[in-house]
């Protein structure tokens, strides 16, 4: 992996180890607050700011997930060079575009 | 002591194991084991030794599965639970024949890493003054004692899954370097351990650092070397490009 990848995988890990917690912190809360499906989407309704956090925790995970697989086809497949990089790099787009509409649709719901 | 020692040996390229049974001695070395089954019981085992008091670096195989230095390792430390000893050459390393491995590859990865002393075009003007107290002597210090017998990079399990991986030793020479006040080449030598290839490959194992015989702790050293690392991509230095 070279400098910039390994910068970027540490620092959307960074980013993952609050938006990890965040996220089950929420979804536990929301558990033990005996919340219906409906009574979530009309809090996530509109709300600026999970979309933001949720739009951010997505992004995080489209760039650190790829630098991570990446680095296991590597070593465990022994896949090399522009293949690798353009596979990879099309999993973070379809990791980033599954994830924002999910982020969305929560939002607009 | 009339025990008898036994011993599995792996022979060729590993195509099959011999057995033999040695005397058991008091303080007896492993390399004593081998030598004495070489020169009494099979002369054409093939090993390598020189010094015979770990300074050399040339005596080290797998004993039990565990990469040792043969001339400072004692049977009764090595033996298994029967009380046996099996060996093979090291692991990540092309075998010659019997224990004896080539360490081409091993040396070339010093070179890449640019493990070597690089003076610049002219001498300085002035001696360069290093304190024994800087943190960067102190740095140099902890990893300047290796002896190069590959025990760190046979037990290297990212050397096992990708084999242009620079391995410990290379980049706990290269961290030295990077200490070093006097050399010049500190430009191209970060380029190198920070391609793909070099330290951030490094997955904090730390089976070098567990089993180095001289106790030293390229984990530690490469940590060094991440951290060099994120500071020249966060400076915008490209690593991209072979130096």
């Amino acid at each position: 992996m070279s400098g910039r990848l390994f910068l970027a995988q540490r620092a959307t890990a960074a980013i993952l180890a609050f938006a990890v917690a965040a996220h089950l912190a929420m979804i536990i809360l929301a558990e033990r607050s005996g919340l219906t499906a409906g009574a979530v989407l009309a809090r996530t309704h509109r709300n600026a700011w999970l979309l933001a956090f949720y739009a951010l925790f997505v992004a995080a995970a489209s760039i650190h997930a790829p630098i991570g697989l990446r680095n296991i086809l590597l070593e465990w497949a022994g896949w090399r060079g522009r293949p690798l990089d353009l596979a990879v790099a099309g999993f973070g787009l379809v990791l980033l575009a599954l994830g924002l509409r999910a982020a969305f649709a929560v939002y607009a719901a | 002591m009339s025990e008898v020692l036994a011993v599995s040996i792996s022979r060729g390229k590993g195509e099959r194991y011999d057995e033999f049974r040695v005397e058991r001695r008091e303080s007896q070395t492993v390399l004593d084991v081998v030598t004495e089954i070489q020169r009494e019981k099979d002369e054409t085992l093939a090993y390598r030794f020189a010094c015979r008091v770990g300074m050399c670096g040339s005596c080290a195989m797998t004993v039990n599965g565990r990469p040792r230095w043969t001339c400072r390792t004692r049977v009764s430390q090595a033996v298994d639970a029967a009380g046996r000893l099996t060996l093979e050459p090291l692991r990540n390393l092309l075998v010659i024949k019997d224990l004896a491995v080539d360490m081409t590859p091993f040396f070339d990865k010093w070179r890449d890493a640019k493990g070597y002393f690089e003076p610049g075009e002219r001498p300085p003007d002035d001696f360069v003054k290093v304190p024994p107290s800087s943190p960067q002597r102190k740095a140099a210090d902890e990893g300047i004692e290796c002896i190069n017998c590959g025990i760190c990079y046979a037990a290297c399990d990212v050397v096992a899954w990708r084999e242009d991986y620079l391995g410990p030793a290379a980049l706990n020479r290269a961290w030295t370097l990077v200490n070093d006040a006097r050399d010049r080449g500190q430009e191209a030598r970060l380029a190198a351990v920070t391609l793909e290839t070099g330290c951030q490959a490094c997955h904090t194992h730390m089976s070098c650092t567990d089993l180095c015989p001289k106790a030293l702790e390229p984990t530690y050293a490469i940590a060094g070397l991440k951290r060099l690392a994120l500071k020249r991509a966060l400076s915008g230095k490209s690593n991209a490009v072979k130096p």
